[in-house]
């Protein structure tokens, strides 16, 4: 698993995370991420086209994210995910708690 | 029922990639690819997980043991054998899939996705062992 900040203007921040978000990876997976909504921005996009799979374990370091930016009052959005990935977040019903967008040009809007 | 590979580690996390690993092979060598293997890994993942953390609450720790069959209507099978605190996982109640992000809590949902990933799932309980099946 691996965090590359793609840059940020004033009111959006993209980020790309690649690789695997499973048991062993998402607590680390999870604190880069609080660090860096800590001085978040009001957006924060994350492009998933890199990130081959996600078991619960990433999903629950993804609620928690989540969580923490509402209580912020920002917004998180998620997009490009390869099919394996966005199956799991269908199945358990994510899509419909984190928005999930086609493209990066899409969520940025 | 023929068994095509087996192995027996202790149960904790920095084993889970060589228990995938094993898998993964043997449901190549069964002609599984693609998008399938990493629903096997998945739902491999979420079981031994739960094992990882529950099974055995005392320090001295304990074993799981997998092993890949084919059964005798060639579908691949997973068995996944502890000898921890009895668990049936498949009394565990589904999650509310629908509940919304304040209300939405993680707990079962490795479970569900097991269980809505794998063509079937059964659970026995025999001589102080869990046994779990995961038919692919």
């Amino acid at each position: 698993m691996q965090i590359i900040d793609k840059g940020m203007d004033n009111e959006s921040h993209l980020l790309a995370v690649s690789g695997r978000i499973d048991a062993m990876s998402a607590p680390e997976f999870e604190k880069q991420m609080s660090e860096i909504i800590d001085h978040g921005k009001q957006l924060l996009v994350i492009d998933m086209s890199q990130l081959e799979y996600i078991s619960s374990a990433g999903l629950r370091s993804f609620l928690v994210i989540a969580k923490k930016i509402k209580a912020a009052s920002g917004q998180m959005k998620l997009c490009a995910m390869q099919d394996p990935v966005k199956e799991v977040f269908e199945i358990s019903g994510f899509d419909a708690i984190i928005p999930v967008c086609k493209t990066v040009t899409e969520a940025m809007v | 029922m023929r068994l095509i590979d087996h192995i027996t580690l202790p149960a904790v996390l920095t084993n889970l990639p060589k228990f995938l690993d094993m898998v993964i092979q043997a449901a190549a060598s069964h002609g599984i690819k693609g998008k399938r293997i990493m629903e096997i890994e998945l739902a491999l993942e979420e079981a031994l997980v739960n094992i990882f953390n529950y099974a055995y609450p005392d320090d001295a720790g304990g074993d799981v043991t997998l092993r890949c069959l084919i059964n005798n209507d060639g579908q691949l099978q997973i068995e996944i054998e502890d000898q921890g605190r009895a668990f049936d996982v498949l009394s565990v109640a589904d999650p509310d899939v629908t509940a919304d992000l304040n209300d939405r809590d993680i707990g079962g949902l490795g479970i569900f996705l097991i269980k809505k990933l794998m063509r079937s799932v059964s659970y026995h309980r025999r001589d102080h062992k869990n046994i779990l099946r995961l038919t692919v």
